[in-house]
């Protein structure tokens, strides 16, 4: 069971009023919230141990190199994988993407293939389309179904062995479709092609082993999981780590220095040039603690609990346009009300104290692929509940009535 | 008192006697389905400012000594605002609306429309405005 109560409570910010109104934050796939324990992480390290890691010798270096260390330990136990080595810490998931898009470079020649969905976020294009520029190679990109899956037969006939890597997101940010990720790796596999996985929506909402997987990478976002911003999650297999050269070069990543030549450090290191988001970084391993209290199966069936009951309570409005109408869908419902623009409906929605997502969720290709110029996404996290949902059909019928 | 700060005047006296929210954006909205002086030849790309979110289209005249400005967008509640804004600055001279400062908006309590995100192009639109109000002074010589 989960104890609700105490979870909401670990969330000051769900008291906030806008507009006189209780807030209702339906925009999780943007950032989740942030509960005390990921903040207290926070405030406790510039209190009590803020300094440099990984350099010096005095107590609060010390004490913060380990705590940093662990946090690694952490992601690297909640996510299955084998080894730290595995776990590099950077900006963010576009930070990641973009880190694994240019020192794959080394590998990619001209003619040679990068295939990606319909359905990727910006950063899950953008970093690709670079790489495909400087090397000569073709991106392609396989199509989405009228549901919002992934075209498998198309992503079978796209498949051959000039395809050197695969990036595919797990859970669409603006769809909510779950991907095969077992079965694409696997048709992949068969061309040794390597699995790049876009974990940015699937973190927080469902139990990842990216060993069980078998992906080469995987990636996400502290602040998709309830931790802060300004820290993101690569997960790479040690062999690919190994041949991949470092991103960028500064302090932390290297061996030796001189002016000929410098050697890197090892894994992780040689992909941490420069200072870190220590404190950020800390906080993470709070976060997971605070996810891993409650139960990420748990969690699961929860948010489709809430989804479920939103599904119902969509279906009979007969002005709702769903977008994504897969049957494995994650806690996310995009949609538009018929005749009424998704910026009207969404100010509307904000003055009532709901908060929303609303555009195109930077998946400009996906939305222009279904001649959308935007939808409205409602995004669930742990902490909301039935009543919100209820509270937000009632505010959604109200707004439609204003602007038609 | 230019002309351009007695209209914003008249629209902050106007919407002062809504008691909420509610009311006011009401008014927006209607003001929004409002039919407008809007030649649809001039919704292509040249004339467009694009938003993050609802696109505005906008073109100017010039009569005699003033501006007319006409401007469409694809979402109602800033095409409410853009009527409002029309109104401000339609009709004046390119010396007044040059030198405008807008207070209306904060003062109606719209300012969130105009915010950072630029969701809704205003923001550009604005600053269109007056670029277009500098290209009629110089051409006047």
């Amino acid at each position: 069971m989960i104890d609700f109560e105490k979870i909401r409570s670990s969330f000051p910010i769900l008291d906030v009023k806008v507009n006189d109104n209780k807030l209702v934050y339906f925009d999780n796939a943007a950032t989740t919230q942030t509960p005390t324990q990921v903040t207290n992480s926070i405030r406790d390290y510039f209190n009590k141990q803020n300094s440099n890691i990984h350099r010096g010798v005095h107590h609060l270096s010390n004490i913060s190199t380990e705590d940093f260390e662990q946090s690694r330990k952490k992601v690297k136990e909640f996510i299955g994988a084998e080894k730290e080595e595995e776990i590099v810490f950077t900006k963010g998931t576009t930070d990641s993407i973009n880190l694994v898009a240019t020192s794959f470079q080394k590998f990619l020649k001209s003619g040679d293939e990068i295939l990606i969905s319909e359905m990727e976020h910006h950063s899950n294009i953008v970093p690709w389309q670079l790489c495909a520029e400087k090397t000569g190679a073709k991106l392609k990109v396989v199509s989405v179904t009228k549901e919002g899956e992934i075209d498998i037969d198309h992503l079978e006939k796209l498949l051959n062995k000039k395809t050197k890597i695969l990036s595919i997101t797990h859970i669409s940010n603006t769809l909510g479709t779950i991907n095969p990720i077992t079965e694409i790796t696997k048709l992949a596999r068969k061309f040794d092609t390597k699995v790049f996985i876009d974990g940015a929506q699937a973190i927080a909402h469902q139990k990842v082993n990216v060993t069980e997987l078998d992906v080469d990478f995987y990636c996400f976002s502290a602040h998709k999981l309830y931790g802060p911003t300004g820290v993101g999650i690569l997960y790479g297999k040690e062999e690919i780590l190994e041949k991949l050269p470092p991103y960028q070069g500064g302090g932390e990543m290297i061996e030796m220095v001189t002016f000929e030549k410098t050697t890197y450090a090892k894994l992780p290191s040689k992909f941490e040039a420069g200072t870190p988001n220590i404190s950020g970084v800390i906080a993470l391993s709070k976060a997971i603690e605070f996810i891993e209290d409650i139960n990420l199966g748990l969690i699961f069936e929860y948010e489709a609990m809430l989804l479920n009951h939103y599904n119902e309570k969509s279906n009979k409005l007969e002005y709702y346009e769903p977008f994504g109408t897969s049957l494995n869908k994650s806690a996310i419902a995009s949609f538009n009300l018929k005749k009424v623009h998704h910026y009207d409906i969404g100010v509307l929605l904000d003055n009532m104290g709901v908060a929303v997502r609303t555009g195109h969720h930077c998946t400009q290709p996906l939305h222009k692929k279904f001649n959308l110029a935007g939808t409205i996404r409602a995004s669930f996290g742990i902490y909301n509940t039935k009543n919100e949902i209820d509270y937000f059909f009632d505010c959604l019928s109200r707004a439609y009535k204003m602007l038609y | 008192m230019t002309s351009v700060e007695k209209v914003q005047n008249e629209i902050v006296e106007e919407l002062s006697l809504f008691s909420d929210w509610i009311e006011k954006y009401e008014y927006l909205i209607e003001l929004g389905k409002d039919e407008i002086d809007f030649n649809k030849k001039f919704m292509k790309d040249e004339f467009l400012i694009n938003g993050c979110q609802s696109k505005v289209w906008l073109y100017a005249k010039q009569k005699n000594s003033k501006i007319t400005f006409h401007a469409y967008s694809d979402a109602i509640m800033t095409k409410g605002i853009i009527a409002l804004l029309i109104k401000v600055f339609s009709n004046q001279s390119p010396d007044d609306i040059i030198n405008s400062k807008l207070e209306f908006i904060d003062k109606i309590g719209l300012k969130s429309h105009l915010s950072a995100t630029r969701a809704n192009g205003l923001m550009s639109m604005i600053k269109q405005i007056k670029i277009y109000a500098i290209g009629f002074k110089e051409k006047n010589g």
